[in-house]
């Protein structure tokens, strides 16, 4: 009898310890889940995550720079580079801002008369910058031999803006298309021929001039 | 056994982090097929067809469209009409937010840009509002004044009161305050740079246009607080195109 209590109370001792260093073992833990489980421990843990609609990531937003040629009624053409951001509204409409950068060259008046300067040096800067709304059109896919096929589209647009040129703000309105070619679905090339309209009166009477524009540039949509 | 402790932590860890990049939103095909197209927009081709019963994981949605995956890999874009007739993993409808008359009453965030008169120069103003409740909303504008003889910036807070936000076409009233910034074109008047404070009352209109764009045109009458002995008064005509989100 007395043995058999003996090994009873042994047993008890050895499973209280037994709990009690697993409880032990537990604070070394994260969660309070039973040791046990240890090995399909992380697909529980995966399934208890739920996803919901609002964590489908959307990527309506598109970032992109360019360069090309600008030329600048009167004063000759030169590069231009700028950077735009974009966002799709519809699958059809977008809006976008840019900043764009070039430098005038000299009228053809000021290389014929030799020495006369009609601006300075910082004033043949020009910056613009704009808003504008785009549409898309004629959405489509283009091949590239047999085995490649790209989605593209061209785009008319057109906004507002200033331009700053020779030490003077100018209210302008650009209009313009463009061609979208997606590479893969995140990164896009783009050919874009703009108009930038403003008045002027730098050469002695008020006109409307058209500066026109061609720039290739890379985007990202995030 | 203290190996395996260190690396049964170690997995504890990082195992949430480390698998949550692959998972997406599932919901599966309840309509006879679900078209997938190569592109965001209904004029690229359809290529695929996912079956009914199909199950197929939601990448990333841009404007109306879903990029998924379906089980045998294949990616293409859904449009969200065709995505609402799949179900849930629990079994339910899909629902996605859809932009319409009933979200423009309703609309938290607005964006826009405005042309216009302002007293016989050219302006442009870019603005942002944010609607505290159905008839208030809060403005912040940004305008450039194109004139003959001075440019000018003004940077404005405005209260907005739009007493019918549940009509199509809605007019509202403003308050605003703000600072104007003036830079005389030196080459014609020899006049400083200056910041004064403007104020402004106006009266305008939104019209609902479709999905997610508004017409907007205003009249404000502004009030510079100058230095000078006279306050001057100013008339500002514009309207433009803003949409919300």
């Amino acid at each position: 009898m007395e043995s058999r209590l003996g090994i009873f109370l042994l047993k008890s001792i050895s499973v209280l310890t037994f709990f009690s260093v697993l409880s032990g073992c537990s604070l070394l833990r994260v969660d309070d889940a039973p040791y046990e489980d240890s090995e399909p421990v992380i697909k529980p843990e995966l399934e208890r995550r739920t996803i919901t609609e609002a964590d489908i990531d959307s990527e309506d937003f598109e970032a992109g720079v360019f360069v090309g040629v600008m030329s600048i009624e009167d004063f000759g053409s030169n590069v231009v580079y700028g950077g735009r951001l974009a966002y799709h509204i519809t699958e059809d409409f977008f809006t976008e801002a840019a900043i764009g950068r070039t430098k005038a060259d000299k009228t053809s008046f000021e290389d014929l008369s030799g020495g006369a300067e009609i601006l300075s040096d910082s004033q043949r800067e020009l910056t613009y910058y704009n808003i504008s709304l785009g549409y898309n059109i004629l959405p489509g896919e283009a091949f590239i031999g047999k085995g490649h096929a790209y989605n593209s589209a061209l785009y008319v647009i057109a906004g507002i803006g200033n331009t700053d040129f020779a030490d003077d703000n100018h209210f302008t309105v650009n209009v313009g298309a463009g061609y979208r070619f997606l590479l893969t679905d995140w990164i896009a090339l783009r050919a874009d021929f703009r108009d930038h309209i403003f008045d002027s009166d730098l050469l002695g009477k008020d006109k409307t001039t058209h500066n026109l524009e061609a720039t290739a540039g890379i985007s990202f949509f995030f | 056994m203290y190996l395996f402790l260190v690396a049964f932590i170690l997995l504890q860890c990082l195992a949430p982090g480390a698998f949550s990049a692959e998972q997406y939103y599932k919901v599966m095909v309840d309509e006879a097929y679900l078209e997938l197209h190569t592109g965001p927009g209904r004029g690229y081709p359809v290529f695929y067809v996912v079956d009914r019963g199909m199950e197929i994981e939601v990448i990333k949605r841009r404007t109306d469209w879903f990029m998924v995956r379906t089980e045998k890999g294949k990616e293409g874009w859904a449009k969200r009409a065709d995505m609402e007739l799949t179900l849930t993993p629990a079994g339910e409808k899909t629902l996605f937010a859809e932009a319409g008359f009933g979200d423009f009453s309703r609309r938290r965030w607005e964006a826009g840009v405005m042309a216009g008169d302002f007293e016989g120069a050219d302006v442009m103003t870019v603005y942002a509002a944010y609607a505290m409740t159905p008839n208030f909303s809060a403005e912040l504008s940004v305008s450039q004044v194109f004139g003959d003889f001075s440019d000018a910036y003004i940077g404005s807070i405005n209260l907005i009161s739009q007493p019918f936000p549940e009509w199509r076409l809605s007019p509202y009233f403003s308050v605003g305050g703000g600072v104007i910034y003036t830079d005389p074109k030196v080459t014609l008047v020899d006049e400083n740079d200056r910041t004064e404070q403007i104020g402004s009352v106006g009266i305008g209109a939104r019209w609902y246009l479709t999905r997610r764009f508004i017409l907007r045109a205003e009249y404000k009458n502004h009030v510079i607080f100058q230095d000078k002995d006279d306050n001057q008064e100013i008339d500002e005509w514009k309207a433009g195109l803003a949409f919300f989100f």
